[in-house]
């Protein structure tokens, strides 16, 4: 049977999945316990228990000085500014996108700005975000906002025009106005596709995130891996990387289940 | 009195021609079929009479008033593809066309009206044969389904013009009888003014009271394009039916072809 014809089974295909994160930790965890056997000092490659200990003291003892529980108070804050951030974009991109795509005078002015603001590095520009909003949460937010709405924006424009010129005049012939057109027809069409954008985009919102964070601020995932950076402690940004993939997954997963739930029509319709 | 009224009417894409000197006079309640090959207009004249495209010269009078240049709710239209909403049920889908009129604000109706509103749809939707499936989304019905639907849809508005771009273009035979069979009893209960293209001859000699073949009657080989088509003939079909319409109506029009 040629390669491209056969398919795994439902055990095999779990084996399948499985097999490259088994593969993955155990090249990790043999390489680390190699180096540990050599200097049980070791702080490159740290092994399992290591690892907890940093978790323990991180995630379940209060901080002597603050009094609080770091790895929480991290989780929380960067959650926060990730969210306002995605929020924002995604208001802003859904917006955009809708008055570019479907509103011709509006897309003149609109379209070309947008192509060419997506091409200026996010990242270039953060020096200047902290000039003009300060080292406080509004330019770490400022920067997922700036760095993933023109994408978004752009992509709803595009999926805007691809919504059939025969709906958007069928919509007309039933009475409606250019406001109730967007409302009824092009907003719901676009809704599970912003969500589907907002999964593409998500990557990006983590790395303006953690980005802006490292640079300025005094709590988050980002300034906590970047501050014992410092001190070569592998048995802290370890586990706090995985507890970043873990959050961007649930999220990625989040969004894919409410897009099923709140849009069942849309799995069909694409057909 | 003529009901829709074309004068001189040219439609043109920069150098080609589509449409050349297009005269023709519509009395209210005629079922006209649109032919003719590929490319030769008929639709470029439906788009004209949907206000969605303007002709390059000439005018369009609807009941005496000139054409509205943008689609609205005064005429109806079903196209072959694309023209139920994906994202709302059956039922959403018809009574759609009752809240978007009614409501310029929000595009849509709460409450008792939205109660009436649904009902009516149900109704008519329970008409086309569509009682069975209100709260399904159109990607679960078959081809002919959603073409009820769209029909359904189409009429809850109660337009005054019916324009079908090649409705049943997609649909196998024997749903295609179904639904010529639907069109017509609805046609008659309504007594709309229905303009159809179909590829389908024998579709357009069964369904009309008037036959309209689009056809280029100038050619220049070294200029495809400068050219365009005109109505060559115009036949009038189905006496028995004819005779059925509204009595002025058809006294109109017979006393129109025996003047022609």
């Amino acid at each position: 049977m040629r390669l491209i014809n056969r398919h795994p089974d439902r055990g095999g295909r779990l084996l399948l999945i499985l097999l490259p994160f088994a593969l993955l930790l155990f090249a990790y965890f043999a390489g680390s316990t190699a180096r540990l056997a050599e200097n049980p000092n070791d702080k490159l490659l740290p092994g399992a228990a290591q690892m907890v200990d940093a978790v323990q003291r991180l995630a379940f003892t209060e901080d002597k000085r603050s009094g609080g529980y770091l790895f929480w108070q991290d989780t929380v804050s960067s959650l926060g500014r990730l969210g306002l951030g995605i929020g924002i974009a995604a208001l802003l991109g859904l917006c955009l996108g809708i008055a570019a795509g479907t509103l011709p005078l509006l897309s003149a002015p609109l379209s070309p700005l947008l192509t060419v603001l997506s091409m200026v590095p996010p990242l270039a520009i953060l020096p200047i975000l902290f000039i003009v909003f300060g080292l406080g949460e509004l330019s770490k937010v400022m920067l997922i906002v700036i760095g993933i709405t023109p994408i978004l924006a752009r992509d709803m424009e595009q999926r805007a025009r691809e919504i059939p010129a025969e709906l958007l005049i069928k919509a007309q012939t039933l009475g409606a106005n250019t406001w109730t057109l967007i409302l009824r027809v092009v907003l719901p069409q676009l809704l599970p596709r912003l969500l589907i954008a907002l999964r593409l985009v998500l990557g990006s919102a983590w790395l303006f995130l953690i980005a802006a964070e490292a640079i300025a601020s005094t709590d988050g995932l980002g300034y906590r891996i970047f501050l014992v950076r410092r001190y070569l402690a592998m048995d802290v940004i370890l586990p706090y990387v995985a507890w970043i993939t873990l959050l961007a997954w649930l999220m990625d997963l989040g969004l894919r289940q409410l897009a099923r739930l709140c849009f069942p029509w849309y799995e069909g319709a694409k057909a | 009195m003529s009901f829709i009224q074309v004068n001189n009417v040219w439609q043109e894409y920069g150098d080609q021609v589509v449409l050349e000197r297009l005269n023709l006079i519509v009395r209210e309640g005629e079922f006209c079929t649109l032919v003719g090959a590929s490319g030769c207009g008929k639709s470029t004249f439906l788009r004209l009479l949907l206000g969605h495209e303007r002709p390059s010269k000439g005018e369009i009078l609807l009941a005496g008033q000139p054409l509205v240049a943008e689609p609205d709710a005064s005429r109806g239209v079903v196209f072959q593809r694309y023209s139920v909403f994906p994202h709302l049920t059956v039922l959403d889908n018809v009574a759609v066309g009752l809240e978007l009129p009614r409501s310029p604000l929000l595009g849509r109706l709460f409450g008792n009206a939205k109660r009436e509103a649904r009902e009516r749809a149900a109704e008519l939707l329970r008409k086309v044969g569509l009682g069975h499936a209100l709260d399904k989304y159109p990607s679960a019905l078959s081809g002919g389904m959603q073409q009820r639907l769209a029909i359904a849809q189409a009429l809850i508005t109660t337009p005054r013009v019916l324009l079908l771009d090649e409705p049943f273009g997609a649909l196998d035979p024997g749903i295609r009888k179904d639904m010529h069979a639907l069109l017509l009893e609805l046609w008659r209960e309504t007594g709309l003014t229905v303009f159809m293209v179909t590829h389908d001859l024998s579709e357009g000699f069964s369904l009309g009271t008037r036959l309209l073949v689009f056809d280029k009657v100038r050619h220049d080989p070294h200029a495809p394009n400068a050219f365009g088509a005109r109505i060559t003939y115009d036949i009038p079909l189905n006496s028995d039916r004819r005779a059925a319409l509204p009595a002025p109506l058809a006294e109109r029009l017979q006393s129109q072809l025996q003047g022609a």
